[in-house]
């Protein structure tokens, strides 16, 4: 176990750093960020002066080493925009992402897993169709849609809930319905086909010719096998929240790191922008991480071998 | 056993058990499944109607998609009280018609998901026909350059490089197409080791075929069943996220008629007029719906096996 | 009265070519303390069978018959929840695939323990003790550490051990063993069958032995019912079935057998030319005819059993014959 653990970790460790040179290199290459800050109406005199202003001259890879050597000690320089420190930025803003991540995850979690469940044991049936169809018509439902559909009905309509912000916890229920939205269809695929596995399986008929009740063996014996899969598959929806947090932050205007992102990228603030991709990849790379290592712990054939 | 002697006659008839069933070419049995498949009719149905409706809209259109007559500004479709057979989807803020700009719009979507989904599915298959054929240390590398794609926040990333690129129609395209190659080299390495343990690819290897041809002529032509699903559903994928990016004023720009930023644009006028955000979001979701049950069903056509 | 009582069962699956007759009109009987081999080779409807006495056929295969009964109670009417009550307790079974019949994710132990505890209400500690003594009588060493660990740490034979013992826990009337022996290798299979045959003799169990190999009922079974493409072809005490096999199968089976010192070195051994028919669709006659070497125009007429001796019958038209004959 622990063999492994160290294993897991040193791939993430350095699938993050990867993912960093990938951010770092696709931002320089993509434009001359030089050009995109000055503005339009610079003269060439004017964006070099601002090339050599934050050492854009240098190699690449000069400057990839610079911003890697400060971002391991949480240094992301300064905002062009905001007139702050990256960092200051990103931890006001951070907490409103997460909790809207955590809570969208639960949610979907919620109801993708005992949908899943129901339609694989009752396969076949108008019960499974129902949840494929949900799903089917689930996935085709943009995010941003969604949020939209669910303010006009529930603020503007029937003035439940409020439109937008995050300052108290009724913000939180449609933007958290909306993202959450995203992960169900695939959660309740891979529990209802990790569940239809794990019942034709041949522990299962031993289970029922002891003679169990159907509660002990869909449970105990079934769904802890099927919800393996399932936790890899929360940690990289989590991870994919996060990401396509930015589009349910700009539809709810929710100041979280999203937004932050979506400000900055519109106002070519490339020191946040980078800060931020890195920040969520590395999110993610934990998350697979941690993700692995629940997997070992509850599958006994990983964990001890 | 010679205390039995064969006295009795031989047998004169073979036993009548059953039938044997009919012979069928793979590509009959596909359109008899294809047939019954509801799902696979009812999302290619709309599919094609979207598709016609896209190609054809210079002569079906009613107006100029970017004709703008500030006169008859947010005038509501045909359904609403004060909606006119002029206008029969209404209007947006600069008095352009919408049923117009739905139909170019359907342009833009299509074309944005097909090429995207070309340079996509070009890129991922083949990492993932080379990660599957020849394994050991390709694969592990290749494996680590799909797990790097993956960690990359991808709707992130795509905003920045298209912002950076310029935000025109052939930015987003090629953004996506060199994001959303994940799920071809995922599938495609998958299906690959599948078949390179076969028999015909030991034998094609055994009788000194090049390393290319057996890639092109032997594996490619037997994961293309599982390419296309893949394509049908990444068309989809491009497609949804296009209109994520148009929405928040990064992806297409104006005065292209592109649904999310059809949306985009909406977004101030949909407390008193929710059709504005309604009819394109309607448009967007019936045709993500309709790719997606073409993919869906091809899956359980073309393997009934495998289904998932 | 026997302690399971069989009468014409039916098992037939509904597939898109037709209705596919898996199992048509089996009878037997087990008495207590007997044990019956059900012998035939794959898909001829054996597995099905004993599954059926069970209750736990899969959902589309539907089971139908004149009598089925266990211990005096109708199996047939009974509703689930007194099944289960049944299952496991006084009837158990024994799977062919040791290596995936045990949940990977929870210890011998919990697995063990579960199949008493969901029958008799009695603490953690008597049925560990109950577990752990039954665990050294199928010959596992080592008992209370094996308790702890987790099936994929166990070879395959010491998970078949483990299995039986799980059947063993409530002490079951009859005991149901799947192929017990096929998955694993030719000297463990000796071990296990005749751990079974001593069980079975030591708890006083009745015991459904289904197997493809004549050799292992050869050693243990009382009965034999010989089933081919879901039906019994021949029936009769082991002893019986041997000495005098009637149905053209079963010597045909018999003939694929090397029988030391009696079969000469490279003298070729049987075989049986062609395959199980199709059992879809409405199946009339007997069949095995068109793999018979003595196959008969009357062969596709209705079939009975005809009686060869007492208690074995074959269903036959050439031993309707030749007792004409006799």
């Amino acid at each position: 176990m622990l063999h492994y653990t160290l294993q897991r970790l040193v791939v993430a460790i350095s699938v993050a750093i990867t993912v960093s040179i990938v951010a770092f290199f696709l931002l320089h290459l993509s434009g001359d960020i030089a050009i995109s800050i000055a503005g339009p109406e610079a003269t060439p005199a004017q964006v070099e002066a601002i090339r050599q202003q934050f050492g854009l001259d240098r190699p690449l890879v000069v400057q990839y080493l610079e911003w890697l050597w400060k971002a391991v000690r949480f240094d992301f320089g300064d905002s062009f925009y905001f007139r702050s420190s990256v960092v200051s930025l990103i931890a006001s803003r951070i907490p409103v992402t997460l909790t809207l991540g955590a809570i969208s995850l639960c949610l979907s979690l919620l109801i993708a897993v005992p949908l899943g469940v129901l339609a694989a044991v009752y396969n076949g049936t108008i019960i499974d169709r129902l949840a494929l169809s949900f799903s089917v018509i689930g996935q085709a439902i943009p995010t941003f849609c969604l949020g939209l559909g669910l303010i006009i009905l529930f603020s503007v309509t029937l003035r439940w809930l409020p439109v937008s912000g995050a300052s108290t916890w009724k913000h939180y229920i449609l933007p958290s319905i909306a993202l959450g939205w995203y992960a169900v269809p695939a959660v309740m695929r891979l529990s209802r086909n990790g569940m239809l596995e794990v019942l034709s399986a041949d522990y299962i008929r031993t289970a029922r010719a002891k003679g169990l009740s159907p509660g002990v063996v869909i449970f105990k014996h079934a769904l802890r096998n099927a919800i393996i899969p399932v936790v890899a598959l929360a940690a990289v929806q989590f991870g994919f929240m996060l990401g396509g947090s930015i589009v349910i932050e700009a539809v709810f205007s929710m100041h979280g790191l999203g937004y932050l992102a979506w400000e900055a990228i519109a106002r070519n603030d490339f020191p946040v922008v980078q800060a931020v991709v890195l920040i969520l990849a590395t999110i993610y790379v934990g998350l697979t991480f941690l993700a692995d290592i629940l997997n070992a712990f509850l599958d006994p054939r990983i964990r001890l071998a | 056993m010679s205390n039995i002697a064969p006295s009795l006659a031989p047998a004169t008839e073979p036993a009548r058990f059953d039938v044997a069933p009919e012979r069928r070419t793979p590509f009959s049995a596909f359109l008899r499944r294809a047939r019954r498949h509801g799902g696979l009719l009812i999302g290619a149905g709309v599919l094609l109607i979207i598709v016609i409706a896209a190609v054809s809209a210079p002569l079906i259109a009613p107006h100029d998609p970017y004709a703008q007559n500030l006169a008859q500004r947010l005038i509501p479709p045909i359904w609403h009280p004060k909606g006119s057979w002029e206008h029969i989807l209404g209007t947006d803020k600069l008095g352009r018609d919408y049923l117009s700009r739905l139909l170019y719009g359907a342009q833009i979507s299509l074309l944005i998901g097909l090429l995207t989904v070309t340079i996509s599915g070009v890129i991922g298959t083949v990492l993932g026909i080379c990660a599957g054929y020849f394994g050991g240390r390709v694969d592990a590398v290749l494996s680590y350059v799909i797990t790097t794609r993956l960690a990359l926040p991808v709707v992130l990333v795509a905003l920045a490089s298209a912002a950076l690129v310029g935000g025109s129609l052939e930015g987003v395209i090629i953004v996506l197409g060199l994001l959303l190659w994940d799920r071809f080299a995922v599938v495609t390495r998958s299906a690959t080791q599948q078949i390179v343990r076969t028999d015909y690819v030991a034998a094609a290897q055994a009788i000194g075929c090049s390393t290319p041809r057996i890639l092109f002529m032997e594996i490619l032509p037997n994961i293309l069943n599982a390419l296309i699903v893949v394509a049908t559903l990444e068309v989809a994928h491009a497609i949804l996220l296009e209109a994520a990016l148009s929405f928040l004023g990064l992806g297409v720009q104006p005065p292209l008629p592109s649904w999310g930023l059809m949306i985009s644009e909406g977004k101030q006028y949909m407390f008193f007029s929710p059709w504005v955000i309604g009819v394109p979001a309607t448009a967007l979701i019936f045709l993500v719906l309709a790719i997606n049950l073409v993919g869906d069903g091809l899956r359980d056509v073309t393997a009934p096996e495998n289904r998932t | 009265m026997a302690l399971l009582e069989v009468q014409d069962l039916v098992i037939d699956i509904p597939t898109a070519s037709g209705l596919l007759h898996a199992v048509s009109e089996v009878s037997f009987s087990v008495d207590r303390g007997e044990t019956l081999a059900i012998v035939g080779e794959s898909g001829s409807g054996k597995s099905l069978t004993s599954l059926a006495i069970m209750d736990l056929l899969p959902r589309v295969a539907k089971r139908r018959a004149a009598t089925l009964t266990f211990d005096g109670t109708d199996l047939l009417s009974m509703r689930e929840p007194e099944m289960r009550k049944l299952r496991g307790s006084r009837m158990a079974m024994i799977f062919q695939e040791p290596m995936t019949s045990l949940n990977p994710a929870y210890t011998i132990g919990n697995q063990l323990m579960e199949a008493l505890r969901c029958h008799e209400d009695v603490g953690a500690e008597k049925a560990r003790a109950r577990a752990v003594e039954l665990l050294e009588r199928v010959g596992i060493a080592g008992a209370e550490r094996r308790l702890l660990q987790y099936p994929h740490q166990l070879s395959g034979g010491l998970r078949q051990r483990v299995m039986i013992a799980m059947a063993l826990m409530c002490k079951p009337d009859l005991i149901i063993a799947d192929e017990p022996t096929t998955a694993l290798d030719v000297t463990i299979q000796a071990q296990i069958l005749r751990l079974l045959h001593d069980l079975k003799k030591e708890f006083g169990m009745a015991m459904i032995l289904v197997t493809h190999d004549l050799g292992v009922v050869a050693r243990v079974a009382d009965k034999v019912a010989v089933m081919y493409a879901g039906a019994i072809v021949e029936r009769g005490p082991a002893r019986a079935v041997f000495k005098a096999p009637s149905h053209p199968y079963t010597r045909g089976l018999l003939n694929c057998i090397p029988v030391p010192g009696r079969t000469a070195p490279g003298t070729p051994l049987g075989a049986i030319r062609g395959q199980l028919p199709n059992l879809i669709g409405r199946l009339e006659g007997c069949a095995f005819r068109d793999r018979c070497d003595f196959a008969a125009p009357e062969c596709s007429g209705p079939m009975r059993y005809v009686p060869v001796d007492a208690g074995h019958d074959v269903r036959c038209i050439r031993a309707e014959a030749r007792k004409a004959v006799a």
